[in-house]
Parts: C-alpha cells; sequence; structure tokens
C-alpha cells in the first residue's frame, strides 16, 4: 500500500461527503415535485409524455397501484428489449452484420438489464449492434435506475407522511428523474468522456496496420453515451466484453476516477434527501456513516490484500502487487478501490478482473454484495435495501432493552418486521439454493473456468451477483448456456422485484399509521450507539448466513495460496 | 387489483415508446453529433497515422509488440493477443496452475533477454482489457538494455526516452504509452 493510493482513496471519499447535500438538495426537489431550472427546457417533454400516455402526475397512487403500474412498465420494457435482441439481424445500426441473439442468451440479457443488474452472458463487442446497444440496453441504463429512485421515492413518503393512503405517483416519480436528474448528468458526462478518448460514432470497426506489420481490428461505436449512464446509474454493462478495463470505455486515471464518484453520487445524496424528507438530516448523515464505516473496512481490505500481491507468482521472481487482469493506467489502488465501490453500489462495472485478484481481495466484491448491496448501493436500492435492516435494526434494540420499537416517527410493528424479513431473506435462500444446486449438477459443473475452490467462488459469485443485481462477475463462468442464462434470469428477477414488493407494502403501511412524536422511551436513531448497531446487524445477517459458503469458497482459495498447493 | 392493472397498460406501452425513441435513439445520435464536431479524434477512436495516411494504431488501444527492436507490451487473453474485436481477460485465479505456466515460461524469456534482478508485475502478467496501451516505467526500463543493444543505441539514451515519455498522472500510477514509445525509436532516438 502507497501513502497515493491512501490519498486516492480518501480523496474519493472527500469528494463524495461534500457531494451529499447539494446533490441531496436536488433530489429532495424531485422527491417533492418541485420546479427545478431544467423545467423551462424539458418541461414541455414532461408534460407531452404525461399527454400522450394519458397519465396525471397529480393523481397519487396507494402502494398496490404503484406496484403493479411499476411492474407492467417493466414488463413492457423487458418485452421491446427481448425483441430488439431476437431481431437483431434484419435490423438497422449493424456494422458488423451480426446475427440475432438465442432465445436464451435475449432472455437472460433482457431481464438483466430491465432488473437493473447488467449481467452479461456474452462478450459486447462480439454479440451487440450499435442499435442493440442504444435501443436495447442503454435505455435500460437510465430507466432501471429511474426505478429504483422512485421506489426509494415511494419508501420515504411512506415514513415522512401520516394516516396517508397513497404513497406518490409511479410515473411522475420515474419521468422526473429521467429528464431532471439523469439525462443532463448523462449529457455533460458524455462530453468529458469523449474529450477523453471515449469514442461516439455509428461506425464500426477500424483496420489498423500496426508497427510491427500485423493487422489489427478496432472496434468503434456509440460508447461514451452508454458509458455515462452505465456508472451514473449502476448499472455497469459494458460495451465492450472487458468492460471498463477496456481502454475505449475507460482510457485515463481520470476517467476511472470521475466514474467511481459518479457511481456512488446518487446514493450519498439519497441518504440527506431521506433524512430531510423525515423532517431530521441527521437521519441521514447516520445512515451515510454506517455505510462509509462498513465501505472503508471493504477497501483496506482489498488494498491489502492486492498490494501483497501473489506469493505463488513472488516465488518465480515477480516482484509487487496483484497485476493480473490489472490495468497498468488504474494501478493498485485504483483497481482495488474502484472493485469495491462497483459492488458496495449494484454497479457491475470491472476495471480489474475479479476472477484474477487474490482470493481475500476478491471476496470482499463477494460478501459487499451478500451484505445486500446496502454500502451506498444501487441507485435507491441501495437506501430501501438498508432501510430495511433499519427496521429490523430498531426492532433489535426493542427486544434487548425494552424500548418500543420506532423509527423517524412511525412504530414498527409485527407487519413491517415481517415483511421486511421476507425481503431480506430473498437473497441468501435464492443464492445458497441456486450455488449449491449448480456445485452437484453436470450442467453447472461445466461452467468454472478454474478448477478447486476458485471454481465454486465462480459459481458462488455468479448467483450473488444476479440476486443481488450487480452483475459483475467472476468471468471466468462460462455462462453463456441455456442452464445458466436461464437459472441466472430468474435469479435476478427475484432478487429484484421480490425485494420490491413487500417494501412497497411497508411504504404503504408505514404511510397510513400516525406519528409518533419521539419520547424518553424511544431508542434515538442518529448517534454512534445506532450507527453501531446498524453495522452490526447487518454484518451479523450477512455474516452468519454467508460464512460457510465463503470459508468453501475464497477463504479455502486463500489457504491454498499462501501454501502454494496449485489447482 | 384488477383495475390497477387495466390502468397501467396505455401508460406502460406509451410511455416504454416514447422513453425508447428519447433514451434509444435521440439521446445517442445527439451525443454523436456533438461529440463529432467539437472532439472528432477522440470520438472516432483517437487514431495514429502513419507517412501515407494508413491508420497504424491508436493513442488509447494498445497493440501487440513481440519484437526485440520494439519496447514490448504486456501478455494479453484478447483473442491470440491484442484482438480488437475479443477483449479479455485471463480470468485465471491466483492459484491456477495454468496461470502459474504462463508466468513461469514469460519469466524465462525475459530471463532470457537479460532481465535480471525482481521482474516488475505488470510485464509478465496479462492486463484486464488485454489490450493494455501502457507499461509500468519500471517494466519499460527493464527492457531498455535489450532494445538499445539491437537498435544499437546508447543505454542512457534509451533510459532517457522512456523517462521522457513517462506520464504520472495525479490519480493514478505512472505508465508509458508503448505505442508513443516504439514510434519514437523508429522515428530516430539522436544518439547523441
Amino acid at each position: 500500500m502507497t501513502l497515493q493510493g491512501w490519498f486516492l482513496i480518501l480523496l474519493f471519499v472527500g469528494i463524495l461527503l461534500a457531494l451529499t447535500k447539494p446533490v441531496g438538495l436536488w433530489l429532495h426537489a424531485l422527491y417533492e415535485g418541485r420546479r427545478t431550472p431544467l423545467h423551462l427546457v424539458l418541461g414541455p417533454v414532461e408534460r407531452g409524455f404525461y399527454k400522450l400516455s394519458g397519465i396525471d402526475p397529480a393523481q397519487e397512487q396507494g402502494w398496490r397501484r404503484y406496484a403493479v403500474h411499476m411492474l407492467l412498465f417493466n414488463v413492457a420494457l423487458l418485452v421491446l428489449t427481448y425483441a430488439v435482441l431476437r431481431l437483431q439481424g434484419v435490423l438497422p445500426g449493424n456494422p458488423q452484420g451480426l446475427a440475432g441473439l438465442s432465445p436464451d442468451l435475449a432472455f437472460n440479457t433482457a431481464v438483466s438489464f430491465t432488473t437493473n443488474t447488467n449481467w452479461q452472458s456474452y462478450g459486447g463487442e462480439a454479440t451487440m449492434s450499435n442499435l442493440s446497444q442504444m435501443l436495447g440496453l442503454t435505455i435500460h441504463n437510465f430507466l432501471s435506475a429511474a426505478t429504483g429512485i422512485a421506489l426509494a421515492f415511494a419508501l420515504f413518503r411512506g415514513f415522512a407522511r401520516r394516516e396517508a393512503k397513497a404513497i406518490g405517483n409511479f410515473w411522475a416519480d420515474m419521468t422526473r428523474i429521467t429528464l431532471y436528474l439523469l439525462l443532463p448528468l448523462c449529457v455533460v458526462y458524455t462530453v468529458f468522456l469523449i474529450a477523453s478518448g471515449v469514442p461516439q460514432t455509428m461506425a464500426g470497426v477500424v483496420d489498423v496496420q500496426t508497427l510491427e506489420g500485423a493487422r489489427q481490428s478496432i472496434l468503434l461505436g456509440p460508447v461514451a453515451s452508454q458509458e455515462a449512464v452505465k456508472m451514473l446509474g449502476t448499472n455497469g454493462g459494458g460495451f465492450f466484453n472487458a468492460n471498463s478495463a477496456h481502454p475505449f470505455e475507460n482510457p485515463t486515471a481520470l476517467t476511472n476516477f470521475v466514474q467511481m464518484l459518479s457511481i456512488f453520487v446518487i446514493g450519498f445524496g439519497l441518504t440527506w434527501t431521506f433524512g430531510k424528507a423525515v423532517g431530521n438530516t441527521r437521519q441521514g448523515w447516520a445512515i451515510l456513516s454506517a455505510m462509509v464505516i462498513l465501505f472503508l473496512a471493504g477497501v483496506t481490505v482489498t488494498y491489502w490484500q492486492e498490494a501483497a500481491g501473489n506469493p505463488v507468482l513472488h516465488q518465480l521472481g515477480v516482484a509487487g502487487g496483484n497485476m493480473e487482469g490489472k490495468e497498468v493506467r488504474f494501478g493498485i489502488a485504483a483497481s482495488a478501490l474502484f472493485s469495491v465501490v462497483t459492488t458496495a453500489a449494484s454497479c457491475g462495472a470491472v476495471n480489474g478482473m475479479l476472477d484474477s485478484f487474490t482470493p481475500l481481495g476478491g471476496m470482499i466484491p463477494l460478501f459487499n454484495m451478500q451484505l445486500g448491496e446496502v454500502v451506498i448501493g444501487g441507485v435507491g436500492a441501495g437506501i430501501y435495501g438498508f432501510l430495511l435492516f433499519a427496521i429490523l435494526a430498531v426492532f433489535v434494540a426493542g427486544l434487548m432493552v425494552g424500548r418500543t420499537p420506532e423509527y423517524v416517527g412511525k412504530k414498527i410493528e409485527s407487519r413491517e418486521v415481517k415483511l421486511a424479513v421476507l425481503a431480506i431473506a430473498v437473497l441468501p435462500l435464492v443464492i445458497l439454493g441456486l450455488t449449491s444446486l449448480s456445485s452437484v449438477l453436470q450442467q453447472g459443473l461445466a461452467g468454472p473456468l478454474n478448477k478447486g475452490p476458485h471454481g465454486f467462488s465462480e459459481i458462488l459469485y455468479a448467483f450473488t451477483s444476479a440476486v443481488g443485481n450487480n452483475g459483475s462477475a467472476f468471468a471466468g463462468l462460462t455462462a453463456n448456456t441455456p442452464y445458466y442464462n436461464g437459472l441466472l434470469g430468474i435469479a435476478m428477477w427475484f432478487g429484484r422485484f421480490f425485494v420490491i414488493v413487500p417494501m412497497l407494502a411497508i411504504a404503504g403501511s408505514l404511510a397510513a399509521k400516525k406519528y409518533t412524536p419521539e419520547s424518553a422511551g424511544s431508542f434515538p436513531t442518529t448517534g454512534g450507539l445506532w450507527v453501531g448497531l446498524l453495522v452490526g446487524i447487518i454484518l451479523i445477517l450477512g455474516g452468519l448466513t454467508f460464512l460457510p459458503s465463503l470459508a468453501l469458497g475464497p477463504i479455502a482459495d486463500h489457504l491454498s495460496m499462501i501454501r502454494g498447493q496449485l489447482s | 387489483m384488477g383495475k390497477d392493472f387495466s390502468s397501467a397498460l396505455r401508460p406502460a406501452i406509451v410511455m416504454t415508446i416514447l422513453f425508447a425513441a428519447l433514451l434509444g435513439l435521440a439521446y445517442p445520435f445527439a451525443m454523436t453529433g456533438i461529440g463529432q464536431l467539437v472532439f472528432p479524434a477522440q470520438a472516432n477512436g483517437s487514431l495514429v497515422r502513419g507517412a501515407q495516411g494508413q491508420v497504424i494504431g491508436s493513442t488509447v488501444v494498445g497493440q501487440a509488440f513481440a519484437a526485440d527492436r520494439y519496447f514490448n507490451t504486456r501478455p494479453s487473453a484478447a483473442g491470440k493477443g491484442y484482438d480488437g474485436l475479443a477483449s479479455s481477460a485471463s480470468n485465471l485465479g491466483p492459484a491456477s496452475q495454468a496461470l502459474v505456466d504462463r508466468v513461469k515460461a514469460d519469466v524465462a524469456k525475459q530471463r532470457g533477454a537479460g532481465v535480471a534482478g525482481a521482474l516488475p508485475a505488470d510485464l509478465v502478467t496479462a492486463s484486464g482489457s488485454g489490450l493494455d496501451p501502457d507499461l509500468s516505467p519500471a517494466a519499460a526500463q527493464a527492457q531498455a538494455p535489450r532494445v538499445a543493444r539491437v537498435r544499437g543505441l546508447p543505454l542512457a539514451r534509451v533510459r532517457t526516452l522512456v523517462a521522457q515519455l513517462t506520464v504520472r498522472p495525479l490519480l493514478g500510477d505512472p505508465r508509458v504509452n508503448v505505442l508513443a514509445l516504439n514510434r519514437a525509436l523508429d522515428a530516430g532516438v539522436p544518439t547523441r
């Protein structure tokens, strides 16, 4: 580890903390449906969209209607992408003349992008036409992100409102977030990326005669416009197979730094928005503190392990940190940081290949996802996931010290706790169930590239990433088979919507409650004790559930590595 | 519940079409227009052209260099090496036999070329993309004696060239672009 590496990490966190309030304020304006300066330009677009689709944005929805409208919109988007991918061969915008995708791959990819997962069973350059990248995939990078933030707004309203039936209007939330937050930021961001060397053209392949006289074909395309929203919306699906390790997606140390900032910035802001919505911004800072503590702990382990390097290679006379699968322009620190940022958030991007990380360095990304991606988390999804843990934490605190379980002015009763447990239980059930199945079935065992415990890690990582809607991979796994495409597709759908529906039910149930003012009997939810309790609950739930699987995978792998036992 | 469902049909379908047009077509095409107008070189891949105007590479994407007279690029798992249509890493785990075999062979190659002492890690490991355009200054300097010998150049000149082309960004590790380095060699390094 170097001083410069730690400078990078601390500068990164410092900039985000400085941005938290300004971004939170902007999000709060959208949460309340207030006018912003951007309405001058984009207001007519917003009103036109409502008019054509017959929506009255002022008409609020109860949680059931909010859920059904959100779900149906997602199904419509899924169908569109499935159709675009299947018909790719006959559609325009296909300079490489690529064929349509197989049914199982098109299904997997459509689910993947709809659920904000961006798991990719394919390599982008050899599979996707320019039109598929734009019309099939880029739209989801906006809309799955907007859906996530809209859902977070709905839950915020559950806490903030008193004796109310409605939790907002899904269409209004989703449209405003897209038009007044994501789209304008992406326009500026794309220009920055192009200026830094990310291509943006409708052309395809360029033929190169190299200095040594060989032929090299380089693929171009509308990369920058997709790259911007891929990061900002915590999506992570790369234009190219190598994702953000590819020089065209991430050409410099500066673009890398900005990409990491853009993954976290909305998640940081949303914690402030939550505090503001419930009338006490300290509530938001308490949540953010717990998240940042968990984040820095993860970064420390991964950076330490990657900088320490691979003892097996050291024995062959190789010096320094673990550079297998990493790019020189990022180096160890920025690669380690990137991996922890992307898995803390639900951004499946990678700038170094996790499969080749040291076992413990790669365990942190895995563990981050197993905690439910609540350390900052995906846009919207992170904070609503975290609030489910907060509900459990006040419940546990109530049991321990005999206090009434209350959170930000709402009594937490058995209905909310049951629903929260239901939502949280989806993660271990699906991940461990499908990993076990794939570790015994022939079709499952055909997947891993590496042998031994590392091969098990590849399977475990895939299902964790799918259910957590992350999308990053131990990419050695050959996942483009009907077996993995199908199961991972189902896992992604469960991981997204079987968390969302109970969460919305909690929002509806909380909104209907009356306000319970804080009393001497309430457990304080702003101080250090509360932050410690949150961190503890998240680690205990995640740790107890997944520790056995980690022992079989990364921990066994680590022990093999330090003993020099190859597989 | 039935009414929730029926009331959702029209907005779900119309909004899908409208947003697909805005985000899937208008946005990327508009950005392409801006990119082509304002930053045409970068938007088209930062291509480098030779004397006859032919494309000889990109400043952003790496290309394979294996000859002794050039600074060699890192091992690559993209296709058969530096395949611009198949970016990829090795994805080998740290305790994998296949990784150890590959690194052993590359270490032997470097030793054969006269590189002594501990080897800089990036010299014998494959990058994440398989298209890494850079080397660490240490990995470039380790090759300097070989390049100087083959080209008949004073070693000090080659070392100075590496140092001159080393970039030290504030937020990343120092690096040397291999294509820039080798083009400078071909252009003729003053032998003084």
